[in-house]
């Protein structure tokens, strides 16, 4: 099964199910469902194949394939994934299934056709899997722009109040990122030797000032996406405005593509100009974790809130990834995907919260907990998760990413405590708001507030849950495919980890 | 005293005599042809004569020759520009030809009949078009082609004077908003003679300075073909004052076509007051023909000169990509939206020109091309887009028409994605090689403007889309109007060329590129 052409069929897949569910009748919208899910399903299983068949020994990039697109400027279409990318393709295929799934009402209300928005969300997984697949930087860039229309739509035509401002608001920032990565991409292809390959280019060198320009125009279009303080500010108002499966994926996935892209280019193809920027980065990444958890405290709108603590997350993720130790770096890359699973779960329990109330706005809940009993035991386990409480997948990661801090740079670990606690302040103060104290009595007169989770929605949340657990004890099967591609990247930033711990410490830190 | 003579390659250039007689024969059938069976004759033998053009042209791919006694220079660049300047046209003559979209098609019989009066309502209500239109067409065609392939200055001037004349009187001859339409063509005539007597002008200086050149003992007279101002530029001891001058005086006219800042202030007016399927025209062929001559002017007669110009035609670059950029913001009309982001264009073109390199020859022409096709969809979507005062080109009349029409939305949507330059539209790829070219050149700056100004330049295309999707249909949103089968032709045209050069660009691309080469 080794030549099978996974990644090829993988990214494709999504795109045919695209076309087909957009061509299905509006009249049956049960059926476009119905298809998109198992559609989304098939590719879900292709994947754990795909995961199956991949060595995490081997060499750093496997399934390579490479076809020829645009030969005047040497283009391919070349696919190939290390273990980082492997395991955000994973992340995908597991939250395309539960979005399609927990979406199942979502554009029932918008009055727009149903078919389309299902259609969309095979795009997106078209779009994001190739992103995290390409290996041509060309190809990447492609995928990297096309992935605003999809997303661009979604919020845009099934999204709540103030959809327009927050849908142009997002292509314009992604855009504006786009752009300038566009000028350091043909940047990079005219100085490297008029070549994309991923390979190639991370061999040559060059001059110290033009790789610092370039990788200038790389981190800006990476640190809007992610986003980083302080280009954060699309963010609260895309997410709050986004449907609420839109808003999972958009958080989940669409802003780990910024931190991928920041590992898989910024560091390996421009190391001196990593090592010099790293400490504005790790600023950035500091202020981010403080400032947007403090604006998560202020925020009255639950799906804003849930906004702000990812861009705190990303603070997190961004300090593991340029403290350059293997440790932290393996850290930050297991952030990405836990946070993927916690946040989605937020994202969707919330969205659920929100939809039985018909208001996202916290003063309209409180002591929901009582009428609801199973969805606030949910929303509590996925808060606990996203403030990373030990036993909870995000645990292992930001312990990971806070000792491999440590070792290098005791001052940003101790400041990004404080994050911690200040997570345990918004999470905690939110599920009291809503679900705890005196019953709100006009929450009774809402019927859908009666209803608890039906089987549906627990099907839902059950696998998320599940792999949070999973995770947060046992995280060995990912590291082991994460570490020697985190080992590498480091490596080519220069830089070995620290003398006393090194070798075994990922597992030693893991039990 | 004898006259030679001087020799023609009549296979190479028998695209351009074709079309010359294509041109002559549609004037013979206005005058002999009964006025029932004009149209139909006119469009057949139009579309037919084009088609033949350019099926003579590619049995001549491989010419590479200098011609009729240096005047005419079909080279790699001239077949290719050629080549596209028919295609683009066959396309505008599809949208021209229409008349399923309004009683007796988008023109009316005579342009010059007063606004206003019983007989101008007459006609604008009822008669059939104008058929001359084909014939002017036709000598517009020619005079692009002879443009691009122009090897001497005079020969240049005469092509611009062809090609020109016959687009002012087209301008005047829409059927709605007569008084709009007679501006443009006024307005449009007034700026292009004054262009064409700074080209004249600067063809004189030209002149003067290889007669100076030339005046050292034993040589000849001077000349305005380019081999002679190139070696001139290349060897002079004189004075370059004049051949700056010169240069600067013809790239007025040059610029003045290709739309380009600060002379590009007729432009949003010509482009609203034109009927649609001219302004198509203008906005795709003109774009193909001006920086067609304007490359081999600078690639072949001022080569010399490159230093000296870069910085001058740089600043005009940026500065029309700004204000292309930063005014098409502001546009409430459809028509002037387009044309500030053709001025916008324009500048993204002369930063290939000015790349200097090979690379900036072939990344050029794939624009032209790329967006000469995309350009032409765009107009034929605005020409179904009417209500009963004929197309509503307000932007705020195109709210919610995602509703009414999802599929021409969608479509329009495409056409403006690929305007933003968003990847898998052949917009991304003709950005990326006229960038990339213009790295190679060493023209960062360039670039750096090139990318800012794209950032702009997308919000307008948005604010398009977001009236289209995210509003609700208004009162008074008009309606779609079925396309007939000729501005369905030329939309399915222009949309697949769009997303085929976006997607698998390869082809074209090499095509550019192995063509990219000048004679002199």
């Amino acid at each position: 099964m080794q030549d099978f052409p996974y990644l090829t069929v993988l990214t494709g897949l999504p795109l045919l199910g695209a076309l087909v569910v957009w061509c299905l009748p509006k009249a049956r919208p049960e059926l476009a469902k119905i298809v998109a899910l198992a559609w989304s399903l098939v590719v879900f299983v292709l994947s754990v194949v795909m995961w199956i068949a991949f060595n995490p020994g081997g060499d750093r990039l496997q399934l390579r394939e490479s076809y020829q697109w645009i030969p005047t400027w040497d283009a391919r279409f070349t696919f190939a994934v290390d273990g980082i990318a492997l395991v955000m393709l994973l992340m995908v295929t597991v939250l395309v299934p539960i979005v399609i799934l927990a979406s199942w009402h979502d554009a029932d209300k918008s009055r727009r056709s149903i078919p389309t928005y299902f259609a969309l969300l095979l795009l997106l997984e078209f779009t994001m899997i190739g992103v995290f697949a390409a290996a041509d930087i060309f190809l990447f860039y492609v995928f990297f722009e096309v992935m605003l229309v999809p997303m661009y739509f979604l919020i845009g035509s099934f999204g709540g109040h103030q959809r327009q401002y927050a849908a142009v608001k997002f292509f314009l920032y992604s855009l504006v990122g786009g752009l300038f990565m566009l000028a350091a991409v043909i940047g990079l292809w005219v100085v490297g030797g008029h070549t994309f390959d991923w390979v190639a280019l991370t061999n040559s060198d060059f001059a110290t000032n033009t790789g610092r320009w370039l990788f200038l125009g790389f981190f800006v279009a990476f640190a809007i996406k992610a986003p980083f303080f302080p280009f954060h500010t699309w963010l609260p108002d895309a997410g709050g405005a986004a449907p609420a499966g839109a808003a999972a994926l958009l958080v989940g996935v669409l802003d780990k593509v910024g931190t991928f892209g920041i590992l898989r280019y910024c560091l390996p193809l421009f190391p001196e100009a990593s090592r010099w920027f790293a400490p504005w980065a790790i600023a950035l990444a500091l202020i981010g974790i403080i400032y947007a958890a403090l604006l998560a405290i202020g925020q009255n709108d639950l799906k804003r809130l849930v906004s702000y603590t990812s861009i705190a997350h990303f603070g997190f993720i961004g300090v593991g990834i340029f403290a350059f130790t293997t440790q932290a770096g393996t850290g930050a890359v297991l952030y990405m995907l836990n946070h993927g699973l916690a946040t989605g779960l937020l994202f969707l329990v919330v969205g659920m919260l929100v939809a039985r109330r018909n208001s996202a706005n916290i003063r309209d809940f409180g002591g929901a907990g009582k009428l609801v009993p199973v969805l606030a035991g949910v929303l509590f386990f996925a808060g606990l998760a996203s403030l990373a409480l030990p036993g909870t997948a995000p645990f292992v990661s930001e312990f990971l990413v806070l000792i491999g801090t440590f070792t290098v740079n005791k001052p940003v670990a101790v400041i990004a405590t404080v994050g911690i606690i200040l997570a345990a302040a918004y999470v905690l103060w939110m599920i009291q708001r809503t679900m705890q104290g005196n019953l709100n009595p006009t929450l009774v007169d809402e019927p859908a507030m009666r209803r608890d989770l039906n089987l549906r929605e627990k099907l839902v949340v059950a696998p998320l849950i599940l792999l949070i657990l999973f995770l947060g004890f046992y995280p060995k099967p990912v590291t082991d495919v994460i570490n020697p591609a985190v080992q590498a990247t480091v490596q080519d930033v220069g830089k070995s980890d620290p003398a006393p711990i090194s070798g075994t410490t990922t597992e030693a830190a893991v039990k | 005293m004898t006259i030679k003579f001087p020799a023609f390659d009549y296979a190479a250039i028998a695209p351009i005599l074709i079309v010359f007689g294509l041109a002559a024969a549609g004037v013979l059938v206005e005058a002999f042809v009964p006025k029932r069976a004009r149209y139909l004759t006119q469009l057949v033998l139009t579309l037919g004569g084009l088609v033949a053009a350019l099926v003579v042209l590619v049995t001549q791919a491989d010419t590479r020759v200098v011609t009729a006694g240096q005047a005419i220079a079909i080279d790699g660049p001239a077949l290719f520009l050629q080549g596209s300047i028919i295609v683009l046209a066959i396309m505008a003559v599809l949208m021209i030809g229409e008349r399923a979209l309004e009683r007796g098609g988008p023109f009316v019989a005579q342009a010059a009949i007063t606004v206003g009066s019983e007989e101008d309502r007459r006609q604008a209500a009822r008669a059939d078009g104008a058929t001359e239109i084909y014939p002017l067409t036709s000598f517009a065609v020619v005079g692009m082609m002879l443009f691009v392939s122009a090897n001497d200055l005079l020969t240049m001037f005469i092509a611009l004077e062809v090609l020109s004349l016959p687009l002012y009187l087209m301008c005047a001859l829409a059927r709605r908003r007569r008084l709009v339409s007679q501006e443009a063509a006024l307005k449009y005539f007034m700026l292009g003679a004054y262009a064409s007597a700074f080209f004249l002008f600067g063809v004189a200086l030209v002149y003067g300075f290889t007669a100076q050149v030339q005046a050292t003992p034993g040589a000849h007279a001077g000349g305005v073909d380019f081999a002679t101002i190139h070696a001139a530029a290349a060897t002079s001891p004189a004075n370059r004052a004049l051949l700056f001058g010169g240069l600067a005086l013809i790239a007025v006219g040059l610029l003045f076509k290709a739309t380009a800042a600060p002379f590009h202030v007729w432009t949003p007016d010509v482009y609203q007051g034109a009927p649609t399927p001219v302004t198509g025209f203008m906005a795709a062929c003109t774009k193909v023909a001006a920086f067609g001559g304007l490359l081999r002017l600078l690639y072949v007669a001022f080569e010399g000169a490159r230093w000296d110009f870069t910085p001058v035609l740089g600043a005009i670059a940026i500065l029309t990509m700004l204000v292309g950029a930063v005014l098409s913001v502001t546009q409430t009309d459809l028509k002037r939206l387009l044309a500030y982001s053709s001025i916008a264009n324009a500048g993204y073109l002369l930063v290939g020109v000015l790349a200097g390199v090979r690379e900036g020859i072939s990344s050029t022409m794939f624009y032209l091309v790329a967006y000469g096709f995309t350009v032409i969809a765009a107009f034929a979507v605005v020409t179904l887009v009417r209500d009963a005062d004929g197309e509503a080109t307000h932007l705020s009349r195109w709210a919610g028409l995602g509703k009414r029409s999802p599929v021409f939305a969608g479509v329009f949507t495409f056409i403006l994605l690929a305007f933003a330059g968003i990847p898998l539209t052949s917009g991304f790829i003709s950005k990326f090689a006229v960038f990339g070219a213009a790295i190679d050149g060493g023209q960062t700056w360039l670039v750096i403007a090139g990318v800012i100004t794209s950032m702009i330049l997308a919000f307008p295309y948005l604010r398009v889309v977001v009236m289209m999707w995210l509003s609700e249909p208004g009162e008074s949103t008009p309606t779609i109007a079925v396309p007939g089968a000729l501005t369905a032709a030329a939309l399915v045209i222009g949309v697949a060329a769009t997303l085929v050069l976006g997607v698998a660009p390869a082809p074209l691309l090499n095509l550019s590129d192995t063509a990219a080469q000048f004679i002199r």
